[in-house]
Parts: structure tokens; sequence; C-alpha cells
């Protein structure tokens, strides 16, 4: 299998979003980032090598293409934005690898037919502002219907107790497997400093009792 | 849109659709692409999807090659079939086309390969 720092490099040359999107909390997830928790899944659970993957909020398709780089069976990459779309197209065809796209509102389209559809749903969804609060537990929600196995997602470690109680209010086995530090840089205007350091959990939730 | 996703996809969250499947398909191009064959996953998925959509799609983008009208026992083992699903669900790809709501006739358009499913706030 390919090793954890030559999937952070391949990760490293896709392209992230030109105009980040404030509305849609577009912050792209780091190679750094998004190489750890895929090598996990794969390494420690076996979740991504012949499986049926989810990628819900796509972005630039991170997580989309790392999935499919360590074996992934299918990846579906769902995103509502055409913008973050194109790029993840280009991404695809400067790797040469293929996965499928829908083009949709996460929330409004899934479950849909796709309840259990999936073995692993990989996510790092939008953390909710003031305007979408509770937007990340509306993805678990979704996450939780789609998937017959495992979740891999990213929480605001300042959210902790909330989100571990969400999950096992949907029957979910939750483990932090990392604290994480997510270095968002200063990609608004709004934002006076340079990068902004925020404390993330990487959690995985098992549909399953054996977690 | 390969038919791994057709096969999965409805419009039941259209206001006063009641199931919503399976879309319609018209397709303007469609492409072929080789993807390595992986015949434990193949075995994993078809109990998934419904295999006679999968035909009817297969059929009508003249891609049914020679899938059996029904899923024959001991499929784990049945690598020509196996073969020849794989080639339906993830080589044939619709580039450019239209969903069309069975019930609705509300019209998703595919363009670069990717279905739009985003619907207006009246929609739902």
């Amino acid at each position: 299998m390919m090793k954890i720092k030559q999937l952070e490099q391949e990760l490293q040359q896709l392209s992230t979003f030109d105009q980040p999107n404030i509305l849609l909390e577009q912050y792209a997830t780091s190679p750094h980032i998004a190489s750890r928790m895929l090598y996990v899944a794969q390494n420690q659970y076996e979740d991504i090598q012949d499986c049926l993957v989810a990628d819900l909020g796509a972005g630039c398709g991170v997580l989309s293409i790392g999935a499919l780089m360590l074996g992934a069976g299918h990846v579906t990459a769902f995103e509502i934005d055409q913008n973050a779309i194109d790029t993840i197209l280009e991404n695809c065809e400067d790797e040469e690898v293929a996965l499928d796209i829908i083009n949709c509102d996460v929330i409004k389209l899934l479950p849909g037919r796709f309840e259990k559809h999936f073995d692993t749903v990989v996510m790092n969804p939008p953390f909710g502002t003031k305007h979408n609060a509770g937007i990340d537990m509306k993805f678990l929600e979704i996450a939780a219907a789609i998937s017959n196995n495992a979740i891999y997602s990213l929480h605001k470690t300042s959210t902790r107790a909330h989100v571990l109680k969400k999950g096992e209010q949907l029957g979910l086995h939750a483990k932090v497997l990392a604290e994480l530090r997510y270095d968002l840089p200063s990609t608004y205007k709004f934002h006076k400093k340079k990068s902004v350091d925020i404390e993330v959990d990487f959690i995985r939730f098992s549909t399953k009792k054996e977690s | 849109m390969k038919l791994l996703t057709h096969n999965m996809l409805s419009s039941k969250s259209l206001k006063g659709v009641v199931v919503g499947y399976p879309l319609k398909i018209e397709a303007y191009d469609v492409k072929v692409t080789e993807v390595e064959f992986n015949p434990e996953f193949i075995a994993k998925v078809i109990p998934k999807i419904d295999y006679s959509v999968l035909i009817r799609a297969a059929e009508y983008l003249g891609h049914v090659g020679k899938l059996p009208g029904h899923v024959p026992e001991n499929v784990e083992k049945n690598t020509d079939f196996l073969k020849e699903v794989h080639h339906a669900l993830l080589e044939v790809e619709v580039v450019k086309g239209d969903l069309v709501c069975p019930e609705s006739g509300r019209r998703f358009p595919i363009t670069d390969g990717i279905p739009n499913m985003l619907l207006n706030e009246d929609e739902v």
C-alpha cells in the first residue's frame, strides 16, 4: 500500500478553491489532514480498499481522490457548488482517476435510495456558523443513513460533547481518533490574523456494535 | 454518470413525487472508459442494485452485451457474468444528457458526466 508520506505528497499536487464561497464555508481539507484520515481508515480499519465510499460536501475532492489512491472500489462525491466541481474534474484529470460526482444539496437529495448503500462515508462537513447552525449535525445524520459501516469526519473539538451525544442518538458508536490543529489560512477578508488555528476532532463513527 | 449512480438516484425529494424511480435517461453523448475489473467488489455491489433497472438502462444505451435477464446463482464464481455487470455499471458513462422524473417530467441535466440534482426552494 502507498505510504502516508507519498499519499500526502500526491494530495499536495491537487488544486484547491480559487475563490472560496463563504456561505458554503469552503475551507479545503489540507493534504496533511486528509492523508492521515484516509490512512487510519485503511490501515487500522480496512475501510477504504474495495469499499463503496461516499464523500459528502466533497469540495475540491481531496478526500475522494485520496480514497481512490488507497484502492477504494468506487467513490461518489456529493457537492453543491459548480466551481468546486470544476476543480474536482481538473484534479481527476491531472491524477488520472475516475470518480462519480453528483451536483446536489446533500441535505435535500439524501438519503433517498442510498440508504445503507455505502460502506464508508468520509467528510469534512461545514462546521456551521450563525446562518447555518447545526449543519454539521445534519451531515452526520445523512452519513448515518447512507452508511452500512463507518463514517470518518472532522468536528470542532469545542463541540465534542454535543457531537458525541448526537452520534449516540443516531445509534452510532463514536471514537475520537485524533485531535488535530486545523490551520485555516486567512481565506476571507474578515479574518484579521494571517491564519487561525482551530482544534478539530477526527472521529470514526461505527454503525455496528464493535467499534 | 455511470449506471451504478443512475441505479441509485431518484427524484423523490421533489414535492408531490411519491417514488421518482427509476429516472428515465435521455443520452446525447455516451462514452466507454476501461476500468480495472475487481470481481469481489462487483459481487458485493450486485445485491445493492436494482438489476432490472440496470438492464433497461444498459439496453437503452446499447451496452446490454450478454447480460442475462436475471441475476444467476453463485455470482461470486461466475466471472463472465461479473465482467458484464462491471462493464455496464462502471465503464459506460453518460457524458451529456438528461435524467427525467417518471412522475413529474422534471429534467435533471447531465453535463460533463455530472447529473445536476439541485432543486429550487419551491420544488421541495
